[in-house]
């Protein structure tokens, strides 16, 4: 092995894990320091997950936020991406319903959360839908752009092959604005994920985001706070990871910078 | 009589192509610049034509023309007699290498204006037009993992594959280097020969001109207007040290107005 290739393999593996431990290690130190009664110490996290693990809570409410997320993610991609298209297809639809979008974009789902109970209760499908409106306006308008950012070298040639508007749509937009589709379909799975913890916190009794408030409603047991927080920031970081694989298939990595 | 016209030796020399007096202008901001003027020209079956010009006096506009990708503000482009109203499968246009399609593989693009055809008809062309671009071992790589020359080779493979009677190409070769460009030069006749199509081959290289054309129209600055017709009759390979070849360049260069020292 050659000196760089040791070195790289430090900065990518070793050193993030040594600032984990530190990160742990100050933690602790902190907590032990200020000899504080509610924050909770690494440890004492630790035997929280133990419990919900003994409870068999831990795995259920990891099931029950993903499922949502699932399916207010999923179905923000089924209609938003075709919705996308076409917007970014006929830009006269586009300018016409543009302004509505753009008043409704920078609204917080969170803010939905009275609108959302009235129209379905308490229970999955208010939640699901605050996440659906949180990743529905960024795969639209990434979508339109990925369209209206095709090339036109692109739809001219598949013009010139003989091409109906179906078929160019299909096999010439839709491939040419796959990547900043994907780019899109990434930062709303980020949102969804954010919004999941608001929605539970409100509209169901299960999931991460209801361990959260339900622990600290219910006896102020800030271990199992400060557990459910990890748990968020783990599993949100873990489908990252997972998306970021999609960028480098073959017949997208084009698009994106890493692509050598 | 369907004996006697069939005996005609017209199809041999008859007209593929005629601009009538097109002329094209653009409006941008309320200013309205012309960029083609009176453009009339006669291409005939199976020749291999050059556009020649200094760069921006619109003979990419006049190739998108008759390509059908723009429509003249004045005047018409007429295509076996018929006028052009849009693009055609069988004119395919080749841009620079820009027009290779990245999330297809080799065999996709080549394999992408033949969606009609059955799968054993599409493998059996897409190999054939591998094998004529020296493209064999890459068929399932990448565009992004080619050289500018391959793209270029597996942009005219793909226009070559939906069997075109004529070719338009801007510029085709203008991003690649020199020895790049001989070789590809090369590779371009050597199909033309086999294959006759009608090519129209937009250039504002004058070397370039003077080795691949039958005949040179060379256009002035713009707003474009054809300013002469050059007829290069030598025949292929052109040795490029030649009295013949040297005083066809030179002459195109006087007429541009170019001196010989830099």
């Amino acid at each position: 092995m050659t000196s760089l290739a040791r070195s790289a393999r430090w900065d990518r593996f070793y050193l993030p894990a040594l600032a984990g431990v530190l990160f742990l290690l100050a933690w602790h130190l902190l907590v032990a320091w200020t000899a504080t009664k509610v924050f909770p110490s690494p440890l004492e996290v630790e035997r929280a997950i133990a419990e919900l693990i003994r409870k068999s809570l831990l795995w259920s409410y990891i099931g029950d936020s993903l499922r949502r997320v699932a399916v207010g993610f999923g179905a923000a991609a089924i209609l938003g991406i075709p919705i996308g298209l076409m917007l970014g297809w006929y830009p006269t639809a586009n300018q016409v319903v543009n302004p509505v979008f753009q008043l409704l974009r920078p609204i917080s789902p969170i803010a939905w959360i009275p609108i959302a109970i009235l129209l379905f209760g308490v229970g999955d499908p208010s939640a699901n839908f605050l996440i659906f409106l949180g990743a529905f306006f960024p795969i639209v308008v990434t979508s339109v752009n990925g369209v209206s950012n095709v090339p036109s070298v692109f739809r001219q040639a598949g013009r010139n092959f003989g091409l109906s508007p179906l078929l160019l749509l299909a096999k010439v937009i839709f491939p040419a604005a796959l990547p900043q589709m994907i780019v899109g379909l990434r930062i709303a799975l980020g949102i969804a994920w954010l919004v999941m913890v608001a929605a539970e916190m409100v509209a169901v009794n299960s999931g991460l985001g209801y361990l959260v408030i339900d622990s600290r409603n219910a006896g102020k047991r800030y271990d199992l706070v400060v557990a459910a927080i990890l748990l968020i920031g783990l599993i949100g970081l873990a489908l990252d990871v997972c998306f970021r694989k999609l960028e480098t298939i073959r017949s997208v990595r084009w698009g994106f910078r890493h692509s050598a | 009589m369907s004996l006697m016209e069939a005996s005609l030796p017209s199809t041999a020399l008859a007209t593929k192509l005629r601009a009538e007096n097109v002329s094209m202008t653009f409006e941008r901001d309320g200013n309205i610049t012309a960029v083609l003027e009176n453009i009339n020209l006669e291409v005939v079956r199976g020749e291999f034509i050059c556009l020649l010009g200094p760069s921006g006096c619109g003979k990419s506009t006049l190739l998108s023309i008759m390509a059908g990708f723009l429509s003249p503000t004045g005047g018409q482009v007429q295509i076996d007699g018929e006028t052009v109203r849009g693009p055609d499968p069988r004119r395919i246009f080749v841009f620079q290498e820009r027009g290779v399609f990245p999330w297809l593989t080799v065999e996709g693009n080549i394999g992408f204006g033949l969606f009609k055809m059955p799968r054993s008809e599409r493998d059996r062309l897409i190999a054939h037009y591998i094998r004529m671009v020296g493209l064999q071992g890459f068929e399932k790589a990448y565009p992004l993992e080619l050289s500018g020359g391959m793209k270029q080779r597996l942009e005219v493979a793909r226009a070559l594959a939906v069997n075109p009677d004529m070719l338009f190409l801007d510029e085709p070769f203008g991003a690649l280097d020199s020895i790049t460009r001989l070789t590809l030069r090369r590779e371009l006749l050597r199909i033309w020969e086999a294959e006759r199509k009608t090519i129209i081959f937009v250039t504002h290289d004058i070397d370039e001109a003077v080795q691949l054309a039958d005949r040179v129209v060379v256009l002035t600055a713009r707003p474009a207007r054809v300013q002469s017709v050059v007829s290069i009759d030598i025949p292929h390979p052109r040795d490029i040290s030649s009295r013949s070849y040297l005083d066809f360049r030179d002459g195109i260069f006087k007429q541009i107005g170019l001196a010989h020292q830099v």
